[in-house]
């Protein structure tokens, strides 16, 4: 079982969401997401300053296997990105709610993808046969 | 490896599995009134015997005529090894080897292509091979659009000095993809792009700049003057190059010192023979910052579990059979033959005979323009230096003065009239190591004649 931490919001496309104190939100992709994706090799990730609308791709993570597109849950102005991820993009795969966050939004509007609590998305994984 | 195709009994068993009646049945979503049932103007089949006779008179027909035109595809003495190598069973294939497990020497031999094409545009990174130099210069514009995330303009500058193929083809490939495409002027007495064009787009976002050395006139270029506006300005640089002409001239890696950020080029003159316009090759390099918004196929080299050197296709997560639409590019494939027939080329010519080769070019082209220009009526157009072409004009039309020449089976150039007609009457000639002195002789005697009997006419 991959581990799913309470404090955080998901989507049932595998992103991760944290509220942090200066009213931005850092997102991600679930310890879920990593492993089925496999390591790591690149990662793509939005500039500073860009706006996005839900549901746009705003970063793509690519392994040996596959490019995936991360989709934005919330609209909003990108504050800052991961840019560490550049040359160690296996931080995705090691720390996937920590280290391993993609971006920071400063939220614009209401509209959001529907989120689910930590409890939701487990019982999505197990739904998902995970 | 054989490939045999299905049998009638394989057909049948493969539609009784899925539960169709028939093949046609397969189809049935394409609606009738699209589909064409027979071929209008498509002989029925002929034998081996009957086809043989009739290439025969076909090519007997074409005649072996002197060849001055370039513009694009050059005539260059092809070693009888490159093709008697190419053309054996194990590399006989066209396309991308995608079992690396039955094809290491094919991904071994791209992978010594992808190197040469690296080193000789002075590059850190080069792709498989696109399909010809034009549409590679359509990828490279789409290529810069994603890459270059500074500019959001998707505004390419293209200089009206660049082969007008090549701007058509980009402009259809990528003007559908929201590419605006805007043409620089060249200086009507030099035959190049000004920097001074470029001043009207000081302070505007712009994603690219087209660089074409030598340019569709022959002319050298002054890629460093222009390189570095764009490099100051934040503008991507896709140079596209002759690759015989890097084996003298300064590489796009090092143009204004920092070099390019895409080049792309047609590779036909490495090896591939002038064939009715094709199949042709397109080469790709860039910097290794950019090579996941490179198109194509890439071929890497690699340790196997039992740590023995081996060699794959790598990169292949961007591409159309994995990310369908959103792909970095509709390119899945590279031209494996052509680029089988190049690099085998490139390895017996080395960098010293493609200097050779491009040298003899250079000079035969010179000695050329000054037999064509003694010719009374035919004058130089641009005081510019040039790699192995030039424009020439005449004093009157050029497709009347090009047919006399076609009748005495001299091939005189590439008449500028239908894309240029600014120029006037002009004519682009070339001449490559395969031009004698005496062939040189022979047209500008020629020429002379005809231009002679024009004005007695």
């Amino acid at each position: 079982m991959t581990q799913v931490p309470v404090d955080l919001h998901y989507t049932k496309s595998h992103e991760w969401l944290r509220k942090l104190k200066d009213g931005t939100v850092e997102i991600g992709i679930t310890d879920h997401a990593q492993h089925e994706l496999g390591d790591l090799v690149f990662v793509e990730v939005p500039e500073k300053g860009r706006v996005l609308a839900v549901g746009e791709a705003c970063a793509v993570v690519e392994s040996v296997k596959a490019a995936s597109d991360v989709y934005c849950p919330l609209a909003g102005e990108v504050t800052a990105a991961n840019t560490e991820l550049a040359t160690t993009p296996e931080l995705v795969n090691q720390d996937a709610f920590g280290r391993g966050w993609l971006l920071r939004l400063r939220p614009a509007g209401s509209a959001a993808v529907a989120l689910l609590s930590a409890a939701e998305y487990e019982e999505l994984l197990l739904a998902e046969g995970s | 490896m054989a490939f045999i195709p299905h049998t009638e009994a394989d057909v049948a068993e493969m539609l009784a599995t899925i539960g169709v009646a028939s093949i046609e049945q397969l189809f049935d979503e394409i609606p009738a009134s699209l589909r064409v049932r027979t071929l209008a103007g498509v002989p029925a089949a002929l034998n081996e015997m009957q086809i043989g006779r009739l290439m025969s008179a076909r090519a007997h027909a074409d005649g072996r005529p002197l060849c001055f035109i370039g513009a694009g595809a050059y005539e260059h003495h092809i070693p009888a090894a490159v093709w008697a190598v190419a053309t054996r069973g194990e590399f006989y294939s066209a396309y991308t080897p995608y079992q690396a497990e039955a094809s290491q020497g094919t991904l071994q031999l791209i992978y010594e292509y992808q190197t040469m094409m690296a080193s000789l545009t002075g590059m850190e990174v080069a792709n498989a091979s696109l399909y010809d130099g034009a549409s590679a210069l359509a990828e490279a514009c789409l290529m810069a659009v994603r890459a270059n995330r500074k500019s959001k303009a998707q505004r390419v500058l293209v200089p009206r000095s660049v082969h007008p193929h090549y701007r058509k083809v980009a402009s259809a490939a990528a003007g559908n993809q929201a590419v605006r495409f805007e043409e620089l002027p060249y200086s009507g007495t030099e035959g190049r792009t000004l920097p001074a064009a470029l001043a009207r787009f000081d302070g505007q976002d712009i994603t690219a700049l087209v660089i074409q050395q030598p340019n569709f006139f022959g002319v050298l270029e002054d890629v460093d003057a222009l390189t570095a506006w764009a490099r100051e300005r934040g503008i991507f640089v896709i140079g596209v190059v002759n690759p015989t002409s890097l084996a003298l001239l300064k590489p796009p890696g090092q143009w204004d010192a920092g070099g390019v950020d895409i080049v792309v080029g047609e590779g036909q003159p490495l090896g591939v023979p002038l064939c009715s316009g094709g199949p042709y090759f397109g080469f790709m390099t860039t910097r290794m910052a950019h090579v996941r918004q490179m198109p194509g196929r890439v071929v890497g080299r690699t340790l196997d579990v039992s740590g023995r050197e081996g060699f794959t296709l790598t990169l292949q997560a961007r591409e159309q059979h994995i990310r369908r639409a959103r792909a970095t590019s509709n390119i899945c494939t590279n031209q494996g033959l052509l680029v089988t027939a190049a690099t085998i080329y490139m390895s017996l010519m080395g960098p010293q005979g493609l200097a050779r080769v491009a040298a003899a070019s250079h000079a035969r082209t010179g000695e050329l323009v000054a037999a064509l220009t003694r010719v009374p009526g035919v004058r130089r157009v641009f005081a510019t230096p040039y790699f192995h072409e030039a424009v020439i004009a005449l004093d009157r039309p050029v497709a009347p003065v090009l047919q006399r020449l076609a009748d005495r089976g001299i091939l005189a150039g590439f008449d500028l009239t239908e894309h240029f007609p600014e120029l006037g009457h002009a004519l682009l000639v070339c001449a490559t190591e395969t031009k004698t002195s005496a062939d040189i002789e022979r047209y500008a005697n020629a020429l002379g004649d005809v231009m002679k009997a024009a004005r007695a006419a």
